[in-house]
């Protein structure tokens, strides 16, 4: 059996010790650990976005860190950011402009958007194409999610 | 026709405004129910061991080490589950001579592609389980990999199936008019191109996954999956597993993605469903994301040897090809592999008037993953051979490509009619979605633009499409030929006590819209705010019978019932309500949630009010008034096999003859969807169906090697579309609501996927073509424009 070690983090505020096998990765640990489900898996290998989280206030792919790495770390999924309000805008956004269709990239997408609007991004619609780039969404065709980062920067929505 | 058109004469609260879909809350919570996400008391997960030869006898498959590692519960091989599960066969009946072969979830005997599941662990993880599927020992015979599509008919070339005399699975051929005599009149030009198109595949970013329950106390099985059609697989579990079908129970909820991915039957969630019901306990099988590239179908990869005559007005004298595609080892259960030829038999140059046309298709077997329906079945290929070929020609008489367009195309007052291959179309706008087209592209300043450029050393390219998407299929598309998918969908409506209404419907949600556009429906026709009503898809126990979610069926059908069943409520609560306030049901109306004066709008009584004294004081009520609040009702398409709809789209492309790269600058889209429910829902289905298409004609391949192998089944070597390289998308209506239902609304999933890839050859041979060069080959890789310009 694969080696475990203890960990001690805290995910949306609330700190916890866990027990974890080391070859697990972070958001492996997020999903069926924490039930936080909110973060999802496309890829496993990096590629397509969707499991990024705020970890220490970085934007991290979950699934290219192990859990055991996260070890003191404070962590924020979108069921965190949900739970205090931030990104409300975003999310008004999102839904308005319907910049999302499944779902499933929406974690990673929100949690990138957002790393672009409170790092200050402009409203410069390649520029958030770039910041995107590494989210990958097969329904949408980004428009409608590059429109929902538009507007939040350009202050069109009631969040 | 059915019904009297009436609701529509005055405007809706809801029906075609840009309500937001209220999922997406949810989902921006993170509150979504994905496969994954579903955790079952003693729930077991499962690993699968795969096929690592294209092709080849099994001659030993050693699970013993497997076993015995701790935390695994139970190892199946292909021989292990053959006797609980009777196999199927992807054959039907209207395709006249295709054949396929029986097909087990796990491989018995011979394997035959790579990627084909040989044995399945089941294990208290998903880690143990893919621990113990790398202790499993696989010894394969291999046979002779049959991977070319062009040569699996030669006779040098071994059988896939030692009971066929070949890997021939199907072939049609349709000839109209006289195409020899058109082709030999010596005042044509003739313009002749073969096509090629890649190997695609959906990329869903949920893989597809199941989660299945067993309770043998009332031999019950419940299968949770990521797909579109519950009661098709409901029908499945059931023949072939053994069971009661109204024992089975299939469920969808949040589905992310599926593009005509998820609604196959596939061997590894079939074993899932089997293994549950062997062990008793809930079993979890996702699929990783090169099990997915291995095993998800696979579409398109058709070579198409095209020919197009015109004469000097520009008018088509004829139009002919030969199409040869390979569906991998088996016809696909139960839509079968042969339904993407045959579109492309079926559709090729439908837009236009043709007189002469004959088109061929043999659809063969090889030992690579299976093809199936995925995105715009058939489209991509039919609009693309028919455009390119015409633009072309218009080339080469000198004649502009809206121009050659104008005089082809069926007149916008030609219908009803029918298509060179005989689909019958109605309430189409060819020319009037081709003119809007041109206006809001601006066509003539950017083709001046162009020449401009071009003096630069920039090559910018115009590429047009013209092109009619199958929307609302009949029995005509599988029912007919024995498949067990509905082409009638059902709703129920239900007043609720509190006032609001239930919704419960068989087609299925997968981020499309359906659940938004059922209630927006709902709430207009019946007359609720739509707040207040709540909607219900994706269970086979708890929704009427359907066929769920394919050929851009959901709001035009699924819709449609909808609104039956809304207006046979609101009929019938107006009854009730007439007694109670003793009037007439025609003097009343409900608006906004309660019984009104229909002339006048005064308030009588709430909805609410109106169903507590149904539901709890019946007493006031005379004894012979028998209040039904809740009404059904199903619909189905009985006029015409399909409704079409139509759609123009233009790209503009950069081509950089240095480098090879195509960077797409602009995109435009004029769709006739009938009538359009919820216009924001509608432009982004448009808008993802067009970046899907510019992915096929620029990025998506699934490359084989000569043995069989998948050479990039990671998501870092297959090229989707990110949002940097797409461009935005300008999309614009006409309305020509379909005649062959009251809603009017024809469906607009594939529209986009359909015709942008043909758009997007046009325009880089638009732009290639001062160079002297042309591609016909998708995707239009840099590698390849360099060959077209003779660099490499
Ligand atoms: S799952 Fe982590 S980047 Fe795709
Ligand atoms: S909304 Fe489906 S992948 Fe982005």
């Amino acid at each position: 059996m694969a080696q475990t070690r203890m960990i001690r983090l805290t995910v949306n505020g609330e700190t916890g010790s866990y027990t974890v096998p080391v070859r697990q990765n972070l958001v492996d640990f997020i999903r069926n650990d924490l039930g936080l489900t909110g973060s999802h898996v496309g890829c496993e290998h990096g590629v397509c976005g969707a499991c990024s989280i705020e970890v220490n206030g970085d934007l991290v792919r979950g699934c290219l860190m192990f859990a055991v790495q996260a070890d003191g770390a404070e962590i924020t999924t979108i069921e965190g950011l949900a739970e205090s309000g931030r990104g409300a805008a975003l999310r008004a956004a999102f839904t308005a402009r319907n910049a999302l269709q499944c779902g499933y990239c929406t974690p990673g997408m929100l949690a990138t958007a957002l790393d672009y609007v409170e790092g200050g991004g402009a409203a410069d619609r390649d520029a958030i194409r770039a910041h995107l780039s590494g989210n990958y969404c097969r329904c949408t065709g980004y428009q409608s999610i590059v429109d929902a980062v538009c507007d939040v920067i350009e202050g069109r929505v009631e969040a | 026709m059915s019904g009297p058109l009436t609701i529509f004469d005055r405007p809706r609260d809801y029906i075609g405004q840009p309500v937001p879909r209220a999922d997406t809350k949810r989902l921006l919570q993170g509150r979504g129910t994905f496969i994954d996400d579903i955790q079952l008391p003693r729930m077991l997960h499962a690993a699968f061991v795969r096929s690592s030869v294209a092709h080849g006898v099994i001659t030993g498959i050693d699970v013993a080490e497997a076993r015995a590692l701790p935390g695994v519960v139970a190892v199946y091989t292909g021989a292990d589950i053959a006797p609980h599960v009777e196999p199927y066969v992807g054959v039907l009946s209207h395709l006249a001579g295709l054949r396929s072969a029986p097909q087990m979830p796990l491989a018995v005997g011979v394997t035959r592609w790579i990627g084909e599941p040989l044995a399945m662990i089941v294990a208290q993880s998903r880690a143990v389980a893919e621990d113990a599927a790398a202790l499993v020992t696989v010894e394969i015979d291999p046979l002779e990999a049959v991977t070319d599509m062009e040569t699996a008919l030669d006779p040098a070339t071994p059988v896939i199936h030692a009971e066929m005399d070949s890997n021939l699975a199907w072939e049609r051929t349709v000839d109209v008019g006289d195409v020899d005599a058109a082709f030999a009149r010596d005042d044509v030009t003739v313009v002749e191109r073969r096509f090629r198109f890649g190997r695609h595949t959906g990329v869903t970013l949920e893989t597809r996954g199941a989660v299945a329950a067993y309770d043998p106390s009332e031999d019950e099985l419940t299968f949770w999956y990521s797909g579109q059609a519950p009661h098709m697989m409901q029908f499945i579990f059931a023949k072939h597993l053994g069971l009661p079908e109204e024992n089975v129970r299939v469920v969808s909820q949040d589905v992310g993605g599926s593009f005509g991915i998820k609604i196959h039957t596939y061997g590894d969630e079939v074993a899932t469903a089997l293994a549950a019901k062997l062990l008793g306990r809930p079993v979890k099988f996702v699929a990783d994301r090169m099990e997915s590239f291995l095993s998800d179908i696979h579409a398109r990869d058709h070579v198409v040897d095209g020919r197009i005559a015109v004469d000097a007005e520009g008018r088509v004298a004829a139009l002919a090809f030969d199409d040869i595609t390979g569906i991998g080892p088996f016809s696909m259960y139960p839509r079968t592999s042969a339904i993407e030829a045959n579109q492309v038999l079926n559709l090729t140059g439908a837009p236009y008037v043709i007189g002469n046309y004959r088109a061929h298709a043999k659809v063969v077997f090889q030992n690579k993953n299976m093809m199936c329906q995925y995105r715009a079945v058939g489209h991509p290929i039919a609009m693309a051979v028919a455009d390119c070929l015409l633009e072309d020609a218009a080339h080469e008489i000198g004649m502009d490509v809206v121009e050659i367009r104008r005089r082809n195309l069926i007149p916008d007052d030609a219908y009803p009619t029918q298509s060179a291959s005989g689909m019958k179309l109605d309430d189409l706008s060819h020319h009037k979605s081709l003119e809007t087209l041109v206006e809001t592209m601006d066509y003539d300043a950017r083709r001046a633009e162009h020449a401009k450029l071009r003096e630069d050393g920039i090559y910018r390219g115009l590429g047009l499409i013209s092109m009619v998407e199958v929307t609302n299929p009949s029995p005509m598309f599988y029912g007919i030929g024995g498949a067990p998918i509905a082409s009638q969908d059902g709703a129920t409506i239900r007043l609720d006590a509190g006032g609001g209404v239930h919704v419960s419907s068989s087609v299925t949600e997968q981020g499309q819209g359906t659940n938004a556009i059922l209630a927006q429906i709902a709430a207009d026709v019946f007359g609720v705010p739509i707040a207040r009503v709540k909607v219900t898809t994706g269970d086979t126990r708890t929704t009427p019978y359907g066929g769920g979610t394919w050929a851009s069926r959901g709001a035009g059908i699924g819709g449609e019932a909808c609104l039956q069943a809304a207006q046979a409520l609101k009929e019938q609560v107006l009854e009730v309500a007439a007694v109670i306030l003793q009037s007439a049901p025609g003097k009343l109306d409900i608006r906004a949630g309660a019984v009104v004066d229909a002339e006048g709008g005064a308030e009588r009584m709430t909805l609410s009010d109106l169903a507590r004294t149904v539901y709890y004081r019946g007493n006031e009520l005379p004894a012979d008034l028998k209040p039904e609040l809740v009404a059904t009702r199903h619909y189905r398409v009985t006029d015409f096999p399909f409704v079409f709809t139509n759609c123009a789209m233009a790209a503009e492309v950069e081509v950089d003859p240095e480098t090879g790269f195509v960077q797409v600058l602009n995109f435009w889209a004029v769709e006739d969807c009938g009538r359009v429910i919820n216009p924001v829902l509608v432009d982004e289905q448009v808008r993802g169906g067009v970046v899907q298409g510019i992915g096929g004609a620029l990025y998506e391949e699934c490359i084989y090697d000569a043995e069989g192998q998948l050479q990039n089944a990671t998501m870092a070597d297959y090229l989707v579309p990110m949002a940097f390289e797409m461009p935005d998308i300008v999309v614009k209506h006409v309305e020509t609501p379909t005649k062959t239902s009251v809603l009017g609304a024809k469906g607009a999933g594939e529209a986009g996927t359909g015709g942008a890839p043909g758009a997007v050859m046009n325009a880089v041979n638009d732009a290639l073509r001062p160079l002297g060069a042309e591609i016909h080959q998708m995707p239009m890789t840099p590698e390849r424009i360099l060959r077209a310009l003779g660099k490499v």
